[in-house]
């Protein structure tokens, strides 16, 4: 199972966004294999519509799982359609790696 | 002559300047007047007369795009043309979808398909009414229906609702400096800037002093609520050699009147020859060209 996690930077030691849409990266964790690689998120200063260009990145990248700090709500009608689970953590003091050993430990 | 009153800060008395003038055009200069609201997510111009509504109401309509799934071939073609990123396409999930908040009816993906995949369809974005304000002028507003992000649409049709025997048309602009305001002022002969002499006023004046230099409007400044704040706007005035049109003071009782709907019952007498003397000065540019 593919999770995202909404990053401000491109690597596991970057905060946590709280962004959806305007995240400057994500992170897509194999939660399987435990391996996690850093996509830039290319619309994050898109005008408008940046929330729907991210969700159908999700649906793109095959993940099942969000983790950001809210979702707008043009973005959350996709992920709901695309039954992608979105999970929302409100501390943008946690970085990525946090996450993704919260993840981890909890299986 | 097209008159807009335009301000960059909001409540700084737009539509008093605007309801005013075109209320002492109509009755005390007896010209045919029309006043066109084009605040458009809040129009409010009629909530100073005891106005009918004339006419049957329209509904303005903004072309979307739709996608047919059987003749879709998820190329994605559209989605890459589209600025506003109202189009989502998931090939591997067979899904194409336009989203109408997102769409500016710019007509892009549909020179984008190859495969006819696309049509347009009206979709209403607001409704024009007309008004009979008790005064022989026409008021016309237009309305956006909410969530809609089509104003500047909106603005252009409710200006074309303009009526061929009007000698004066007045365009209430909505605050700001962005689309909506240009499109206002766009086809106007001369723009009208309330401020007020507060440095928020000033700020946001110097804003819209700019964009109209930008695109090359001629206009003049009411300092409306005048006797507030400092003197700093006066100094900005000189300095950049704008003509200051008229200043209205600030009047506790006038205010009052103002928020019981009653402005223009008892408009007093020092207020009515100072708008007056705005609307000599503004008439004349019109003469003058």
């Amino acid at each position: 199972m593919k999770t995202v996690i909404t990053s401000t930077g491109n690597n596991a030691k970057s905060n946590f966004d709280l962004r959806f849409g305007r995240a400057a990266w994500f992170c897509v964790l194999d939660e399987e294999t435990k391996k996690s690689t850093f996509y830039r998120n290319e619309q994050a200063d898109a005008t408008g519509g940046a929330g729907v260009k991210a969700a159908e990145k999700m649906v793109e990248l095959g993940v099942s799982k969000v983790v950001s700090g809210d979702f707008g709500p043009k973005a959350k009608d996709l992920l709901e359609k695309f039954n992608i689970q979105m999970v929302i953590i409100q501390d943008d003091r946690i970085t990525v790696k946090e996450i993704i050993s919260r993840i981890t430990k909890s299986k | 002559m097209k008159i807009a009153v335009a301000s960059g800060k909001g409540g700084t008395g737009k539509t008093t300047v605007a309801v005013n003038l075109f209320h002492i055009l109509s009755t005390k200069h007896n010209r045919r007047v029309q006043l066109i609201d084009c605040d458009v997510e809040e129009p409010n111009a009629h909530l100073f007369f005891e106005s009918k509504q004339v006419g049957p109401e329209h509904t303005a309509t903004q072309l979307i795009p739709s996608i047919d799934n059987n003749k879709c071939t998820y190329c994605r073609k559209c989605a890459e043309w589209c600025e506003f990123n109202a189009i989502v396409v998931i090939p591997p999930a067979h899904f194409a979808e336009v989203n109408p908040s997102l769409c500016h009816s710019c007509g892009a993906c549909l020179m984008a398909c190859e495969y006819g995949a696309i049509t347009e369809h009206p979709e209403g974005i607001g409704t024009i009414r007309n008004y009979d304000p008790g005064n022989k002028g026409i008021l016309t507003e237009a309305r956006l229906k909410i969530g809609s992000a089509m104003q500047t649409l909106l603005i252009k049709k409710v200006k074309q609702q303009a009526m061929n025997d009007r000698e004066v048309i007045i365009y209430d602009a909505p605050p700001g400096t962005s689309c909506p305001v240009v499109e206002t002022v766009a086809d106007a002969d001369y723009v009208i800037l309330v401020t007020e002499p507060t440095p928020f006023g000033l700020h946001d004046l110097k804003l819209t002093v700019a964009l109209l230099r930008e695109i090359g409007k001629p206009f003049g400044v009411v300092i409306n609520k005048a006797g507030l704040g400092d003197r700093k706007m006066y100094a900005f005035l000189s300095q950049n050699q704008i003509e200051l049109l008229g200043e209205i003071p600030f009047l506790r009782s006038y205010a009052s009147l103002y928020a019981k709907g009653e402005m223009l019952r008892h408009i007093p007498d020092n207020i009515a020859g100072e708008y007056g003397v705005i609307i000599d000065k503004v008439m004349a540019k019109g003469s003058g060209r």
